[in-house]
């Protein structure tokens, strides 16, 4: 049965080196800032060892937006959540892309550029997926009006 | 007006037109009329009636076959094939034709259109050629040229050039790409066909067609099992049928160098093709399954057909089995494989018979043994060879593991 | 003398892409230089049209996503809202809903070894074979729901209507004939010298590469790592269930159709033994409202579709609708190395790996 960490136990792995990146920690969730974001993940790929990303997601939780992700450790059979926020008053969201860290985020972090509007720097191919290129607009938000 | 006037049928109907007197044996009825002076008149008439009857007869015969091969495939796939149109879907052939008749030209706007119309004729108009040479019963043969055996693959040979021809004139990428895969394989594929049937005519002593199928005493599917085998692969690949049928790869390049064609032109090549396929059948049995002969309580003519059909259906039985090959291992298979096994198959045959000129019955038994001992060891021995070039990687039976608790 | 590269578009609409995808291909002569695939042609805003239908309602929207396979794709959905709400399935309605889950998973894995094969270039005659047997499954359906393909079978607590009597028979019928079927299917493809020249050592994938990649599924254990959801997170009933995982061990072509073809004879036995164990009750609680609304909070739970792993992540509100539906679609995510996996091979090998991968472009565009 893969265990799913709750929110302490993540705390508790990331104390260690990551104490001020920790900006909340709900009860299955831990949310992180998006500075230093990348150090994090790849402390949690090689050393912690969850090397399968299961799905990178959005949420449009109307003041602000989520980028969630979803991490397994094929070794130790555990699963844990971790979120960032952006996108503070639906201003301008941003977040680090994790392609370098994990190749499976290229084309979810693509579909969420497309579909929710959060831009990802740093990602190799950042271009519209399942839309087409002159389309305006990101129609997952909750203000989009067809 | 040599070699036809040896043809019985040609003799029947000629004699019943001019008053000749060579003729008067041949005569049933009385009903000449033509006078001797003026013997060409009746010369055209019986030669463009047997023109009509053979192009007909041709063309009979394909619908013939379309009809046949989709019920037999249908069969291997454990499903009716047509059965709408007609008793027994017999009429599906007619409604195939109209349908193509009926659709609507498109011409691309292209550079070359004198090229994009000739191709479909160059496909189809040759092949008719090769129906008045066969011997298709003891007397029943149109014309018996003295040269059979090499006019027959010579005309073989033409569709390479017809093929190019639409490639190219089409114009766009995917006909171009598949034009010029199918003449690199038609070409490298004709010359372990023309050796192949260099080892026929070695036994048979003469180039006429005639004359190969009254010197079998032995079929030759039997008496060199090797040719037989390298004739009917690189038959198959001349043909563009499956497993060689990277040409019309429907999954890869959609119909490859017949894309961009449509209604009648498409039809035209559609109508090669199958009647190519007539054609090849009829030369495999002229060459390797002693054509006509057989008990004779069954008139000969009976046994060409059956033998003919049965060849046919060997076709569609490779069609409806054998995945694709790659162009590569296409070509490997035809260099690499087939060419070394013709020639190590006319060089047996003609120190044979360089020992044997005139092999009685226990000789031809020995030559027979002979040729199916080199048979299995070059076939066994090129296998070995072969396995790992064939496809640039080594190749074998594998199994999935599991996994532990 | 110089070389030209040519791009050529391999176009939404053609005989050998199992769908709406489309391909920018760049070759020099036959080699594949470049493959660049765009997609998009088949998306209908399933995840936007989600967050206006009731909980049951969406279940209609999950069958068409992945449309060969959809008793897989409720499954993972109706996972994801128990786990919401905190409903307890029914015993029988669990059992059959894992019976109806590995029957799907027999045809969505003989539609891609069918289709497969047909793209190697064998006129049909073991797709119909294969397809013979998948209409034996999707008779079984229309019994047990009434629907063949797109079928919206379950709902919150088990599924909505028991197996009708005739049902038991036909089921037992089809399990005694299958093995025979598929031996005669593998005596004529496995052991094929065409077909292992064509597929062997062709579009190897190695074992990092995929897990980096987020490859799941048949693809992930053809490399030959033992990851399936089936067995390590077992969800519904499947850890009283026993049954072996095929592994490949070098991850080519040929692998990944071996993997398929013997997990189709897994999931027989899984058949076999959820018949010794269902009991008669209630295929759905009482307790159950036609209008579930869970309490706040998300849910992600991942399942073993037969592309991969198939999971919902909803995030509720307190409503009738989800707040958010995001589904990780295999195929979209499987489809991340082709590129690497085609370049240096030939036009004939692109479809064949594009079909060994098996890709459903309404899972991909959703």
């Amino acid at each position: 049965m893969t265990k799913v960490l709750l929110g302490s136990e993540i705390e508790d792995i990331l104390r260690s080196n990551f104490k001020n990146q920790i900006e909340a920690a709900g009860e299955d969730y831990v949310q992180i800032s998006n500075d230093k974001s990348l150090d994090l993940f790849n402390y949690l790929k090689i050393d912690q060892k969850y090397d399968l990303l299961s799905s990178v997601t959005s949420v449009d939780r109307i003041s602000h937006f989520e980028v969630v992700y979803h991490l397994t450790s094929l070794q130790k059979n555990e699963s844990l959540v971790i979120k960032i926020k952006c996108g503070e008053g639906r201003i301008d969201p941003k977040v680090k892309s994790v392609v370098s860290v994990w190749r499976g985020a290229e084309l979810q972090e693509r579909e969420i550029y497309d579909l929710m509007g959060i831009m990802f720097e740093d990602h190799p191919n950042m271009k519209r997926l399942l839309l087409w290129e002159n389309f305006e607009g990101h129609p997952l938000r909750k203000d989009f009006v067809s | 007006m040599g070699p036809v006037r040896e043809s019985f049928i040609f003799e029947f109907l000629y004699c019943h037109l001019s008053l000749e007197a060579s003729c008067s044996s041949v005569r049933v009825l009385n009903i000449a009329f033509i006078p001797e002076n003026l013997s060409w008149i009746s010369f055209i008439l019986t030669a463009f009636f047997w023109i009509f009857v053979f192009i007909n007869a041709a063309l009979v015969g394909v619908l013939a076959l379309i009809w046949g091969e989709r019920r037999l495939i249908g069969k291997f796939q454990a499903r009716l094939g047509p059965n709408r149109w007609g008793p027994l879907g017999l009429f599906t052939p007619v409604a195939d034709a109209i349908k193509v008749m009926f659709k609507e030209d498109i011409e691309p706007t292209l550079s070359d259109k004198l090229i994009y119309v000739l191709a479909p004729i160059l496909m189809v108009v040759p092949v008719f050629m090769i129906f008045p040479v066969i011997p298709y019963g003891a007397k029943t043969f149109l014309t018996n040229i003295s040269v059979g055996v090499v006019f027959v693959l010579a005309i073989t040979s033409i569709n390479s050039l017809s093929v190019l021809m639409a490639g190219w004139a089409s114009g766009n990428r995917f006909a171009i790409i598949g034009g010029i895969r199918a003449v690199a394989m038609l070409l490298s594929y004709e010359i372990p066909m023309g050796i192949s049937a260099a080892g026929v005519v070695i036994v048979a002593g003469s180039l006429s067609l005639s004359e190969v199928v009254n010197n079998q005493v032995i079929p030759n599917a039997i008496f060199q099992p090797l040719g037989f085998i390298t004739f009917l692969v690189a038959s198959t690949a001349e043909l563009n049928r499956s497993p060689f049928d990277i040409t019309e790869a429907e999954s890869e390049l959609v119909a490859g160098y017949m894309t961009d064609y449509s209604s009648m032109k498409f039809g035209l090549f559609y109508l090669g093709e199958f009647m190519a396929t007539i054609a090849s059948s009829a030369i495999i049995v002229t060459f390797y399954f002693s054509g006509w002969r057989g008990p004779t309580f069954i008139p000969s003519e009976i046994w060409f057909l059956a033998k003919w059909i049965g060849v046919i259906a060997i076709f569609i039985w490779f069609r409806a089995t054998f995945p694709r090959l790659r162009i590569d291992q296409i070509m490997s298979l035809a260099w690499k494989g087939l060419f070394e096994l013709s020639l190590i198959n006319i060089l047996v045959l003609a120190l044979m018979i360089a020992i044997w000129p005139d092999p009685s019955g226990m000789q031809l038994l020995l030559m027979t043994l002979i040729n199916w001992v080199v048979f299995f060891l070059s076939i066994y021995i090129f296998g070995k060879i072969l396995s790992p070039n064939l496809t640039g990687n080594k190749i074998k039976k594998r199994s999935v593991i599991y996994g532990l608790d | 003398m110089s070389t030209e590269l040519v791009t050529m578009n391999i176009g939404p609409i053609h005989p050998s892409t199992h769908g709406v995808f489309r391909m920018r291909v760049t070759f020099d002569g036959e080699t594949i230089i470049d493959a660049e695939p765009i997609i998009g042609y088949l998306h209908r805003g399933s995840e936007k049209l989600a967050e206006e239908r009731t909980y049951t309602q969406v279940v209609t929207l999950t069958d068409r996503m992945d449309y060969t396979a959809s008793m897989t794709n409720n499954q993972a959905y109706i996972l994801s809202v128990e786990k919401l709400s905190g409903i307890t399935p029914s015993e029988r309605g669990v059992w059959l809903r894992m019976i109806a889950a590995e029957l799907q998973r027999i045809a969505a894995h003989s539609v891609a070894i069918g289709f497969l094969i047909n793209d190697l270039g064998a006129w049909h005659t073991p797709l119909l074979y294969l397809l013979r047997e998948r209409e034996k499954i999707l008779e079984l359906f229309e019994m047990m729901c009434g629907a063949r393909i797109t079928n919206s079978y379950l709902r919150p607590g088990g599924v909505f209507m028991d197996a009708p009597d005739e049902f038991w028979p036909s089921l037992n019928k089809f399990l005694d004939e299958m093995p025979n079927r598929l031996d005669d299917i593998e005596n004529l493809l496995t052991d094929n010298e065409i077909i292992l020249a064509r597929t062997q050592n062709v579009a190897t994938l190695k074992k990092d590469d995929a897990i980096n990649a987020s490859v799941t599924g048949p693809m992930l254990r053809a490399s030959g790592v033992d990851w399936d959801l089936r067995h390590r997170n077992p969800y519904d009933y499947y850890e009283k269930i026993s049954f072996r995982r095929p592994l490949g061990t070098v991850g080519d072509n040929n692998d990944r159709y071996l993997v398929r073809l013997h997990e189709i004879r897994e999931s027989l036995k899984i058949v076999e033994q959820c018949l010794d164990l269902i009991e008669p009750g209630p295929v759905k609680p009482e307790e159950v409202p036609f209008l579930v609304r869970p309490p706040e909070g998300e849910s992600y739970v991942p399942i073993e579709a037969p592309k991969g792993e198939l999971g919902f992540y909803l995030v509720s509100d307190g409503g009738i609708a989800p707040f958010r539906c995001h589904v990780r679609a295999p195929s979209l995510i499987n489809l991340t190395l082709l590129r690497d996996m085609v370049i240096g091979y030939k036009i004939a090998d692109l479809f064949v790996t594009f079909g060994s991968i098996d890709v459903n472009m309404g899972e991909v565009d959703r």
